[in-house]
């Protein structure tokens, strides 16, 4: 099936070339800061994750999305998302590969990255990360590349995958739960110390996964002569919808919380990223800006998905709402849950985080590679649902 | 007696270099005097023993290091703490950058109001507002960082309670700076080797890409000798350092007599630093 990468129209070759073009400055990029040290990015001692861990974590979000396909399908038998449900699970395999990217660009010697494995520590959450995020992309590749090929050969899938493609259910959900205790269980960081981080990431990813989804149908419609069907299409909008409308409310909890206890532990990351916080006469509100945006888009897509109009009789409204959400929640969780949660540091003091040239040229690098993945597995998705059509 | 002897031997023991030192670090356990006078054959043999890897007998609870800077000693002389620190630097080969965002700490100075982030800070005494407290690893009993470790490259000396770091395996992946909740640790942004201003052989710099922070100068104790910043203030008590578990020590009999706090207790974290306000 690998050979269906290798025939497209010049469209198909110039959106590679220009993923590739990224691909080349990412890897520029990163030989200068694997030369110089991590020092080449906007990091420090104060906040000492920025954007590769925070991209890291929403996009474990956007690969735990594809089991809103997964699920309905096999699970509930819904048949809509026959066709999709492959898009579903590679999608899975690209957002993974740019979280394995993610960490190794982050990691102060990326060559002792093994040690994880040689010295295995279960009291680590990281320990656990490690596994599930590879067994989800193994997972991913195998029901993916099994289900596919029967789909080809125009028979039914062998019996056994199912064990896998059930298995791959709680791997999805578990791949965020894990990245959400990565943070939720640190004492002294009050930001991130809330019960609710594990279920809000799961809505965000059950919204901003689907999205995806439906941004790459519309476009494979267009180029690509794809139709994955009204039904599929409408189902996707109300999961999003849903999961959309609890991370919301994840978040206004969240809000209530910190401002009506007033506990100023609570509060302060909060307000750092909604209203600037003034420390020493000096009001520090980088975030602010992005915040507001993502709130706007927020209320705003869910205004256009509740509006049956733009849901279903107009793509491009359809389309722009899902990546007006698909923003807004990369906003919240892709930039301000991780940088806030550093703000103030241990000892009440403020360092604010503004990424380096080179280290958005390995962040852009990265999301490249895996639009690059991705498109070249949707090439074969698309390319063996023609043959069949055919 | 034989109690006290085990204790200050399984420091020793624990600090590994052995035979060398022991007779100097009846100095960090109980009665001085006693100790020196009665242990010295004893004490060189046993330590000897522990650094073959001969089993030491545990005693209850085992030897918990730990450390009680006296800040009213400081307020009055502050010159004493920028001495501690200066000795930590020439120890332990910190490199000094000119940016905060490089920065490396392993014992710096702040302000009450920072050091002590849960403590009402309102109507401060004015010595308290107006001196800078020593900030450094507070060595927990049950430290956040090393749960959150992948590797067991930052880990706690069973023997005798510090936590430590082994800067050949971390990996840099900075978990345990996100999980100190004291903002002890520091990371390795650059090469830190062209800004050590002083090299120190016998203490290892260390290079880029690895976190780390104080270590209660383990490798100092190996020697038979005192922390530091310990070594710093000498004869003026602005720092004690001890085994916290060992009711005869210096440390403890300080403990018993004044009050002290510590940082962020509610945590949970069972710090071994100890501040007289």
């Amino acid at each position: 099936m690998i050979e269906k990468t290798l025939k497209g129209k010049p469209a198909y070759w110039i959106w590679l070339a220009f993923l590739g073009m990224f691909m080349a400055v990412g890897v520029a990029c990163y030989a200068r800061q694997y030369l110089f040290g991590l020092g080449m990015t906007g990091m420090s001692r104060d906040v000492s994750w920025g954007l590769y861990i925070s991209q890291f974590t929403f996009l474990v979000g956007v690969a735990a999305g594809g089991v809103m396909l997964v699920l309905p399908y096999y699970v509930h038998d819904f048949k809509a998302f026959g066709k999709i449900t492959i898009l579903g699970e590679f999608l899975a395999i690209g957002a993974i590969t740019m979280c394995l990217l993610f960490i190794m660009a982050d990691l102060g010697q990326p060559t002792r990255a093994l040690n994880v494995v040689f010295h295995p520590t279960p009291h680590s959450m990281l320990f656990y990360d490690m596994i599930v995020l590879n067994g989800y992309l193994f997972l991913n590749i195998l029901c993916g590349w099994v289900i596919l090929t029967a789909e080809r050969k125009q028979v039914h899938p062998p019996k056994w995958i199912y064990f896998f493609v059930y298995l791959s259910i709680p791997f999805a959900v578990s791949i965020h739960t894990v990245t959400a205790m990565l943070y939720c269980g640190l004492p002294g960081r009050h930001f991130w110390l809330s019960a609710i981080i594990a279920p809000r990431f799961l809505a965000s990813a059950f919204a901003a996964g689907p999205a995806l989804i439906i941004i790459a149908c519309l476009i494979l419609k267009r180029v690509a002569n794809f139709d994955a069907g009204k039904k599929a299409m409408d189902k996707l909008v109300t999961i999003i919808m849903y999961a959309a409308l609890l991370n919301t409310f994840f978040v206004f909890l969240e809000v209530f919380v910190g401002y009506y206890s007033n506990i100023p532990g609570h509060k302060h990351s909060i307000e750092y990223l909604f209203f600037g916080l003034e420390h020493h006469g000096h009001v520090y509100n980088n975030l602010v800006p992005f915040m507001w945006t993502s709130v706007v888009l927020n209320f705003g897509a869910l205004g256009l998905f509740a509006w049956p109009y733009a849901r279903k009789k107009n793509e491009f409204l359809l389309g722009l709402s899902c990546v007006m959400i698909f923003i807004a929640l990369w906003i919240d969780k892709g930039l301000g849950f991780v940088f806030a949660g550093f703000v103030p540091n241990p000892l009440d003091e403020i360092t604010e985080y503004i990424p380096t040239a080179n280290e958005l040229g390995i962040t852009l690098g990265i999301w490249a590679t895996g639009f690059f993945v991705v498109t070249l597995l949707y090439k074969i998705a698309v390319g063996v649902e023609h043959e069949i059509e055919e | 007696m034989d109690k006290q002897r085990r204790k200050f031997l399984k420091i020793a023991g624990a600090t590994a270099l052995a035979g060398i030192g022991a007779p100097a670090l009846v100095r960090l356990s109980a009665s001085n005097a006693l100790a020196s006078e009665h242990e010295h054959g004893a004490a060189e043999g046993h330590a000897a023993e522990a650094a073959h890897g001969a089993p030491v007998e545990e005693a209850p609870q085992g030897v918990r290091l730990g450390m009680v800077i006296d800040m009213r000693k400081i307020s009055e002389q502050p010159e004493l703490l920028d001495g501690a620190i200066a000795a930590c630097i020439d120890a332990h080969n910190i490199p000094q950058f000119d940016n905060r965002k490089s920065e490396i700490k392993w014992i710096w100075k702040a302000p009450f109001e920072n050091v002590f982030t849960g403590e009402s800070s309102y109507h401060l005494a004015k010595t308290v507002k107006e001196t800078d407290f020593a900030v450094l690893c507070n060595h927990c009993d049950d430290p956040p960082c090393v749960r959150a470790c992948p590797t067991q490259a930052t880990f706690k000396v069973k023997a005798n309670g510090i936590v430590a770091m082994d800067f050949h395996r971390c990996i840099g992946c900075r978990f345990c700076m996100a999980a100190c909740p004291y903002g002890a640790r520091s990371f390795n942004w650059q090469d830190p080797r062209p800004y050590i201003k002083k090299y120190n052989k016998d203490f290892p710099s260390r290079m880029r890409g690895v976190v780390e922070k104080c270590n209660f100068c383990g490798e100092r104790l190996a020697l038979g000798q005192e922390p530091a910043c310990v070594e710093a203030c000498k004869g003026t008590g602005a720092i004690v350092f001890g085994d916290l578990n060992d009711a005869q020590s210096e440390i403890r009999q300080l403990l018993d007599k004044e009050f002290t706090i510590q940082r962020n207790p509610s945590l949970g974290t069972k710090p071994s630093v100890f501040y007289i306000v």
